[in-house]
């Protein structure tokens, strides 16, 4: 036994798989102690925030302390983070129609397009075929640019509470900062917000836990199956042999997945929690395990030493447990991690489709993605809401099955390299 | 043959058949035998002839195709579990490999405790145990104290085989079927197991079934031998009878298959 997991933790392919899962159960475990945020609440107004640290407006200003720092790219960068991508492409084109040579001007350049703008911009020049929409937009955008360039602060105003009137409390010069860590509300969101405003890096991670749970649910119920009917039906043979296998030929042949996706509709919207959407799981997927078990038996059952047993007064239950079960048991050890494998992608299969647990209890890998396809996050680009589902999904499932083919290649001599 | 006895072990027209169709093989085709009680029974034939297949028949592993065995002048009925048990406190065997004979999960006191409770001893003190099988350990030259606590694969297969004949000691079956007990162990070890099972005969005096594929070792050791070859038996009769004047040809050959020390061997039959 000893042994066996020496040489089991010696397997390079093994220890890979098996620190990548840890590594994602130690997050999942770890990271709800670290931040303690209700994973389903709805923090944002609006959908979709990019990922980011959030600092308050509010809270910075009324900061205490305010640092005046000299920087020299300061304003440099304050004009470029202003400067919309649209509007440095429509001073091109009017630098570029009055005359000026395309290669010439860089639009990601701030500094020398705002010089090449100011030195020819004049709202008097007129160039053929520009509606006058057009020359009016470039005027406006003329003058904005002219408020981007001054130099003034902010006026702090505030109602004062007796008169009515508007009072000046404060200026505020572009030189000066706030330390965020003095700053009363500050909310880091790493992976921004999905589509009902909610924290996508707490979400993913009780995402995850909620997964595995039925992965593990689901695995665990369909291996057992899978052992109880394979021992049965290779080690006793005959009638009931024919019957368990009638019966899995039979499953074998209905596709898995669509007497899934029957059973999860006719649950219903409302009974379909995680654990019931596990069970289903666990109850459609036990086919492959019983006739491998089955064909693994058949080929022990005559082997002298259960003979041996037999000839010592066993009984059938006792020799399954005994002398059948520990030699196949390293085999059954790898269908589980596979059927946990199985499982959790089977679920963010059904759920993407609309047929996960019910939405509003928990969240699951399946249901993130599902969200994130209704609200379009694909195609409007908000890539934090899927991509980081996509990934925990891929790297739960390649460790899985890394740690399979490890174990395969240990237990069976002939896949050593 | 003493015929005066009623036999404690025979059939009448044992068959066994393996597949169908294409793949049907007749391992064991419509053997008719009687073994007496307190005989050394010799089974000879080359392998595929069916000596093992005739074995589990006889053991009640599996069931023949066609025709009886008969138990003690009774039809035997080994229906369920609780006869199966019964018949097994009667027959017994020693396999063939002992690298296969044993489950490897298990200890090898264990194995022998099994013996006792199989004799009704599941209720005795755990020291009365303990020196029960230390008994049967030091008959075939076994330490018990080394013993405990090991696994079967931690033995030499000599070890092993002695291991099973200690288990013969404890359950001490009316007759033992010996499937080449010999054949997977060097010529030292052979001897001293072969003393063992001819000793422990004496002893409890059961009947021996032999199996073997080495008709030197038959004439040696049996007082009736029946000569095997593809599924029947081709000829029989005490140990003197068939090996010293072979009738048949197959016999006559297999004979001359044994290597001789002194004689130059003629390979042109082999």
């Amino acid at each position: 036994m000893e042994h066996t997991l020496r040489q089991v933790f010696r397997s390079g392919k093994f220890v890979a798989g098996f620190s990548i899962f840890v590594a994602v159960l130690l997050i999942v475990f770890l990271y709800p102690l670290i931040v303690p945020h209700p994973p389903l609440e709805i923090i944002s107004q609006g959908t979709f925030f990019p990922p980011g640290i959030y600092v308050d407006v509010y809270d910075s200003i009324g900061s205490t302390t305010h640092y005046t720092l000299n920087l020299d790219d300061a304003v440099a960068k304050r004009i470029a983070s202003k400067l919309k991508e649209e509007d440095r492409l429509a001073m091109k084109e009017w630098l570029v129609a009055a005359g000026l040579s395309e290669s010439e001007i860089d639009a990601a350049d701030t500094q020398s397009l705002m010089d090449q703008w100011v030195n020819n911009y004049d709202p008097k020049t007129n160039i053929p075929g520009m509606t006058n929409a057009r020359r009016n937009y470039y005027i406006r955008l003329n003058t904005s640019l002219d408020g981007i360039l001054s130099t003034e602060g902010a006026i702090i105003a505030a109602r004062n509470p007796d008169t009515g009137v508007l009072e000046e409390k404060r200026i505020i010069p572009q030189s000066e900062y706030v330390n965020v860590s003095e700053v009363a509300n500050v909310r880091v969101l790493p992976l921004g917000t999905d589509n009902f405003g909610r924290d996508v890096l707490t979400e993913l991670v009780k995402a995850t836990t909620v997964s595995l749970q039925i992965g593990f649910v689901a695995g665990s119920i369909a291996t057992l199956i899978g052992l109880a009917l394979g021992l049965l039906a290779g080690y006793v043979g005959g009638l009931i042999d024919d019957a368990i296998m009638f019966f899995t030929n039979l499953f074998t042949v209905i596709p898995s997945f669509v007497l899934l996706i029957l059973i999860s509709f006719s649950i219903g919207q409302e009974r379909r929690g995680a654990v019931t959407i596990a069970v289903v799981i666990g109850f459609t997927s036990w086919v492959w395990t019983a006739r491998a078990v089955r064909s693994q038996v058949i080929s022990l059952r005559n082997r002298d030493h259960v003979n041996l047993s037999k000839l010592s007064g066993h009984s059938i239950f006792h020799i399954i447990l005994a002398d059948i079960l520990p030699y196949i048991a390293s085999y059954v050890v790898m269908a589980l991690i596979l059927q946990i494998s199985a499982g959790i992608l089977t679920e963010a299969g059904l759920a993407i489709l609309g047929l996960g647990p019910k939405t509003t209890l928990v969240p699951t890998l399946g249901l993130m993605m599902n969200w994130a396809m209704i609200y379009q996050a694909q195609i409007l680009g908000k890539w934090w809401a899927y991509f980081p589902v996509i990934i925990t999904i891929a790297l739960i499932a390649f460790s899985l099955n890394l740690m399979n083919t490890g174990l395969d290649q240990v237990f069976n001599p002939t896949l050593r390299d | 043959m003493p015929a005066e006895k009623d036999p404690c072990l025979s059939g009448r027209g044992v068959t066994k058949v393996f597949g169908f169709g294409r793949t049907r093989t007749v391992a064991v085709d419509h053997v008719d035998f009687d073994f007496h009680e307190g005989e050394v029974i010799s089974i000879v034939g080359e392998s595929g002839s069916g000596k093992t297949t005739l074995a589990k028949v006889l053991l009640g592993l599996i069931n023949p195709t066609e025709g009886e065995v008969y138990f003690q002048g009774k039809e035997r009925d080994i229906g369920s579990y609780r006869k199966k048990k019964e018949y097994w406190k009667q027959i017994q065997a020693i396999f063939q490999d002992p690298y296969c004979s044993y489950n490897i999960f298990r200890k090898i006191d264990t194995v022998l405790l099994d013996c006792i409770h199989m004799r009704g001893g599941r209720g005795l003190p755990r020291a009365k145990k303990v020196e029960l099988m230390a008994e049967a350990c030091s008959f075939v030259n076994l330490k018990f104290d080394e013993l405990t606590n090991k696994y079967p694969f931690e033995l030499s297969g000599g070890q092993m085989q002695r291991l099973m004949i200690a288990r013969i000691f404890l359950l001490k079956p009316k007759i033992l079927l010996a499937d080449e007990p010999t054949s997977m162990i060097d010529a030292c070890s052979r001897a001293t197991i072969l003393d063992m099972l001819m000793q422990l005969r004496d002893e409890i005096g059961m009947t021996v079934v032999f199996i073997t594929h080495d008709i030197g070792l038959a004439y040696y050791v049996s007082d009736v031998v029946y000569i095997m070859e593809n599924g029947r038996f081709v000829e029989s009769g005490s140990a003197d009878n068939v090996i010293l004047h072979p009738k048949e040809t197959y016999t006559q050959r297999l004979i001359n298959d044994v290597p001789k020390i002194y004689e130059e061997w003629d390979l042109s039959t082999v």
